[in-house]
């Protein structure tokens, strides 16, 4: 469904990726692994068209959208819920979720909008308060809830994990499965490696900006290396 | 009692206008983080076009008008495209630059094609004053504050409740966030260039008549509702129109009350000791992030 062949990208004089290649099946989750500055958000950039590649093609369903604006790639299907969440927080919850439907033309956004709300109750009660005001793990769910807005069919999702207490984290992560269940392929970059691994199929290492190692998830989980840099013994 | 009822009325009048030209002033600036120092020579090139239509080509005040707006409407787009789009990843300051410069091109190009002389230009509506129990009211007052308050209506509209207004908003607070969601945030720019363009130009129209028509005419109005928008809040879009409002009417009632030599003195006097009180305006806010 997504591949990106060699892609090099950098930040003014930073070379924040290099050679990058990652395919991405349709109907799986792949989880970009790393630490701070491996190139993980870097790379969800490329693809979202926010960061223009310096080098190399990514393919998106056979055709070449590395050139391509970023709304014209939330168009094709392809939409992010970005780091550190970014709601819009002077806009109401629904307003936000409105924001994420922007480019649908179709009548359905209301049946998306009661999924939505059926993922993330919480969202429904607190549709006409500011985003502002949610909490953190809210803001959380409202973030990937506007993007699924858009009906994608590929979710980046950029650490969904961050900030949040465990239980949250759970109920997020038990979500993600259940997007993929309805049929959303999900690219998904964490620094909570365990859980990452725990739900995906396919994983990549990041560190500074080159994979380092690629596999199945379940292999990855054992293996001894990533154990003892990723997973904490 | 009269003449407190009268001045108010004045005070409403031109604070409409006031507040007009200032919510051209916030847009842009909330969209595109630009500070517009041209908004009023753009006004006054607009003023310039519906008076020419009108006084040179004999046309009817409504089509004068509204062909000055659609004027406004290509000449918000121009700018836009020409001058700042370019610019897009310009510093802040620099993109202030290009409209201090916008001033001297606009400005230039004015005193070229229009000439320096000043023109009496008529007002939107010609009647008898109306008295009301002693209170004096001009009907051309009663339209200006009328067309601001529809205008200001349909805006709001517009911005609380369409698309288009969402992904304004939305691009105002976060314009990575808003690409990222597939909003043309370039379209959104553009847009808002338009609606000030007309806002300016409306401003400009209506004021007309007690400034005339020249290429100075917009100094007083561009420069308080500069003020009204600091005094408001460049941070909403309902606080220029209440700052553009009181600038308005207390410019009247200082006048009339207490002093017509120091007005300008003790109004600015009070919006530095608001400004200090409350540095975000008054419908300011502080932003706090979450972490």
């Amino acid at each position: 469904m997504l591949k990106l062949k060699d892609v090099s990208a950098f930040y003014g004089y930073i070379h924040a990726l290099k050679n990058i290649s990652i395919e991405v099946k349709e109907g799986t989750i792949v989880t970009l692994l790393g630490a701070n500055g491996a190139g993980k958000t870097s790379t969800l950039k490329t693809i979202s068209g926010m960061l223009k590649p310096k080098k190399g093609t990514i393919e998106f369903q056979g055709r070449d959208i590395s050139k391509k604006r970023p709304e014209d790639i939330v168009s094709l299907g392809i939409v992010q819920s970005p780091e550190g969440r970014q709601v819009f927080p002077e806009l109401t919850v629904l307003e936000n979720l409105k924001v994420g439907a922007y480019t649908r033309k179709d009548k359905n956004i209301k049946n998306t909008l009661i999924k939505i709300y059926d993922y993330f109750p919480i969202l429904k009660e607190r549709k006409n308060q500011m985003a502002g005001t949610l909490s953190g793990g809210e803001q959380q769910m409202l973030a990937i809830g506007r993007a699924l807005m858009a009906k994608p069919k590929l979710l980046l999702l950029d650490e969904p994990s961050l900030g949040l207490a465990p239980l949250i984290v759970n109920n997020i992560f038990k979500i993600i499965e259940e997007i993929k269940k309805e049929g959303t392929t999900i690219l998904l970059v964490e620094q909570n490696a365990y859980k990452a691994l725990a739900i995906a199929d396919y994983a990549y290492i990041l560190e500074t900006g080159k994979v380092v190692l690629q596999g199945n998830a379940k292999e990855l989980k054992s293996d001894s290396k990533v154990k003892s840099a990723y997973l904490g013994g | 009692m009269n003449m407190f009822f009268q001045s108010i009325m004045a005070g409403l009048e031109t604070g409409s206008l006031y507040a007009l030209a200032a919510l051209g002033l916030v847009l842009i600036f909330r969209t595109s983080d630009v500070i517009n120092f041209a908004q009023g020579e753009m006004a006054m090139f607009s003023a310039f076009i519906a008076f020419k239509l009108f006084d040179g080509m004999k046309l009817p005040y409504p089509l004068a008008f509204l062909g000055a707006i659609v004027f406004a409407i290509l000449f918000g787009f121009i700018v836009e495209r020409v001058f700042i789009r370019p610019a897009s990843k310009a510093s802040l300051v620099s993109k202030m630059i290009i409209t201090l410069g916008l001033i001297m091109i606009v400005g230039g190009l004015a005193n070229a094609l229009f000439g320096i002389d000043s023109h009496y230009f008529r007002k939107a509506i010609v009647a008898d004053n109306m008295n009301i129990k002693g209170v004096v009211i001009q009907p051309n007052a009663i339209f200006i504050i009328a067309i601001t308050f529809f205008i200001m209506a349909g805006l709001f509209y517009m911005i609380n409740k369409t698309k288009m207004g969402i992904a304004i908003r939305a691009t105002a607070q976060d314009e990575n966030t808003a690409k990222m969601m597939g909003i043309p945030v370039s379209k959104v720019y553009s847009m808002s260039w338009i609606i000030a363009t007309i806002l300016g130009a409306i401003a400009g129209i209506l004021i007309a008549p007690t400034t005339n028509v020249s290429t100075a005419m917009m100094g007083e109005v561009h420069l308080k509702s500069f003020i009204a928008a600091v005094l408001g809040g460049f941070g909403s879009f309902y606080g220029p129109v209440v700052g553009g409002l009181i600038i308005g009417v207390l410019d009247n009632l200082v006048g009339m009350y207490i002093s017509l030599t120091w007005k300008t003195v003790i109004v600015y006097g009070l919006l530095i000791l608001t400004l200090i009180i409350k540095p975000t305006g008054i419908f300011g806010k502080t932003h706090r992030k979450k972490v």
